[in-house]
């Protein structure tokens, strides 16, 4: 039955106006203003083909953010893949006060990372913050936690996790609940112990979950973790926490090398469109949208 | 059926497992808001203390005071409930579109809007928006940290999967009375999806609630900056560190997203995992 031969098209108007001028046009753009370079002040462009980005790749301070994303990735998003799946195992039991445990543990995913920085700039404050109070009543030593070197990278991945770790939880113990009770019981009869039974049959069941939460956590950590690394150290100290989109951000608001920057979002692009690729080619059988 | 001492261990162990995973996850809430009471005394007291000796509200009117808080605040929530109405209407028109018609080119419009998925605009062409946002003289207002959030695939695939759930048997009913598509969709699709919308709304809200980057690059004027920057200047503000008004300040930044979430914990939690993944 015909129903209105064009209005589909009318119907998707709206989306296609807002996605086209706000997402394809600026990755267009993105992809043209790379190959210029801009004379400060003068706003005048010449053209310089790939010469941005090999002026990136050559430059040390793009390797060394390229360096300080990687172990920042890594770190969070298995800490945060592991942890969530062993907390989701304590979440899945019928024990006195669970519902409060659940709200309490979820409460995180609520803020944003800006806030979530907030909350550990304090906790981490030489001064009157907590963390170093208890350290130095233990160790007799205290920390300058947001400008030492190792230190400061440290201090924003764990305020990272912390924020992060809800996402994962919630997405297992979702899983974990819909793993049906005879797979289960007929296990336990098989004379599988607990530790079996969560390594060796929960966590191949859940794997599609895994997957999805190793992208998800991946595009939290290298994009939203902005907010949490502008709050706490400002990229420092010398650049040790300065990630991919921190360094995109210093690169084109604050040192306006608007070529470099450009270069540096195509880029990421590129990354995303990889990470894209690998998740539709591998995971999209189980995990979907549709 | 009698309990074992291993099962009585146990469920022990789980207790405590849960205790201290729920401590480390809300304590720096606990200390921010007992911090919020204190005088700066009380703040810098050694050892530190956890609880104030008195409840005062001084440093929440300071916050309010020291930056355009009030303002902050009236502003996210002008983009938040935008956004989400915004993400709402597309969102379903498209979906019904995709869920309900045949039509030329439906799959290349399909892939086109399901690239933009893990490509997050408001960072990675950040630059490129931005210039945008200048041609168009956007910049400092609230249509530049609006307008661009208005359409997501998310919410498109999230409808649609919904209204895809419908029985079919309603759309040839409505087919068969003579009713347009918009009448169709106005009467049967929206209110049989109350739930997916009030899920969605949460999600979306929070979202747009919680942006930083952009509208850190967006707006200049204070008076247009939204409640999440007003966190990163009350930081840079209070250079005496009085981390009683810094946390009076941050809690009020939170309080919205964290009402709803205890309010509507469920719902909340359902639509996430329900947007993420299909069982």
């Amino acid at each position: 039955m015909k129903w209105g031969k064009y209005t589909p098209y009318l119907l998707l108007i709206p989306t296609f106006l807002v996605i086209g001028i706000f997402i394809y046009w600026p990755a267009i753009n993105s992809f043209s203003l790379s190959m210029y370079k801009v004379a400060p002040f003068g706003g005048r462009r010449i053209f310089v083909g790939i010469q941005n980005y090999i002026d990136l790749f050559k430059s040390d301070v793009y390797w060394n953010a390229i360096t300080v994303t990687l172990i920042y990735l890594v770190v969070t998003v298995f800490s945060v893949v592991v942890l969530g799946y062993l907390i989701a195992q304590l979440l899945d039991n019928k024990v006195a006060g669970i519902k409060v445990y659940r709200t309490l543990i979820f409460v995180p995913y609520a803020i944003s990372f800006a806030i979530g920085g907030a909350l550990w700039v304090f906790m981490l404050n030489p001064v009157a913050g907590h963390i170093n109070y208890f350290l130095s009543q233990i160790t007799g030593k205290s920390i300058n936690w947001l400008n030492q070197a190792p230190f400061a990278l440290i201090s924003v991945s764990v305020a990272s996790i912390w924020k992060m770790l809800p996402f994962s939880i919630i997405f297992y113990l979702a899983g974990l609940q819909s793993i049906s009770e005879s797979i289960i019981d007929s296990s336990i009869i098989d004379g599988a112990n607990s530790w079996q039974r969560m390594w060796r049959i929960k966590f191949p069941i859940l794997s599609p979950i895994t997957f999805y939460l190793i992208i998800m956590n991946i595009t939290h950590s290298m994009f939203q973790s902005f907010g949490i690394i502008d709050i706490m150290t400002r990229g420092g100290p010398v650049g040790t926490t300065t990630t991919l989109i921190y360094r995109l951000y210093l690169d084109a608001f604050y040192f306006q090398k608007t070529g470099e920057a450009a270069a540096q979002s195509v880029v990421l692009f590129i990354i995303m469109s990889f990470i894209t690729f690998f998740y539709f080619r591998f995971g999209e059988k189980k995990v979907h949208y549709q | 059926m009698k309990i074992s001492t291993r099962q009585k261990t146990n469920y022990f162990l789980i207790e405590v497992g849960l205790i201290l995973v729920s401590l480390f996850m809300f304590l720096p809430f606990i200390l921010a808001i007992s911090m919020s009471f204190m005088s700066p005394t009380e703040v810098f007291s050694y050892p530190p203390k956890f609880f104030p000796s008195s409840i005062n509200f001084k440093n929440y009117s300071e916050a309010l005071k020291l930056i355009p808080l009030g303002r902050m605040l009236l502003n996210s929530m002008i983009v938040a409930v935008f956004t989400t109405i915004g993400k709402l209407v597309t969102g379903t028109l498209a979906a019904f579109a995709f869920s309900s018609f045949r039509f030329k080119g439906k799959n290349i419009l399909f892939s086109t809007l399901f690239i933009t998925l893990f490509l997050p605009a408001e960072t990675v062409m950040i630059l490129p928006l931005f210039m945008i946002m200048s041609k168009l003289g956007w910049v400092n207002t609230y249509w530049a940290l609006i307008i661009p959030f208005t359409a997501s695939a998310t919410n498109t695939f999230l409808f649609r999967q919904h209204f895809m759930s419908i029985p079919t048997t309603l759309e040839d009913a409505a087919k068969i009375d003579g009713a347009t598509p918009m009448q169709y969709f106005r009467k049967i699709l929206i209110p049989l999806s109350g739930p997916m919308i009030a899920g969605a709304s949460i999600i979306n809200f929070v979202y747009a609630w919680n942006m930083y980057l952009w509208p850190l690059i967006v707006t200049m004027d204070d008076k247009m900056k939204t409640a999440q920057i007003g966190v990163k200047m009350l930081i840079s503000a209070e250079s005496t560190n009085n981390w009683g008004v810094i946390m009076a300040g941050t809690l009020l930044v939170a309080i919205p997203t964290l009402i709803i979430f205890f309010l509507l914990q469920d719902l909340f939690v359902k639509s996430l995992v329900g947007s993420g993944l299909k069982e």
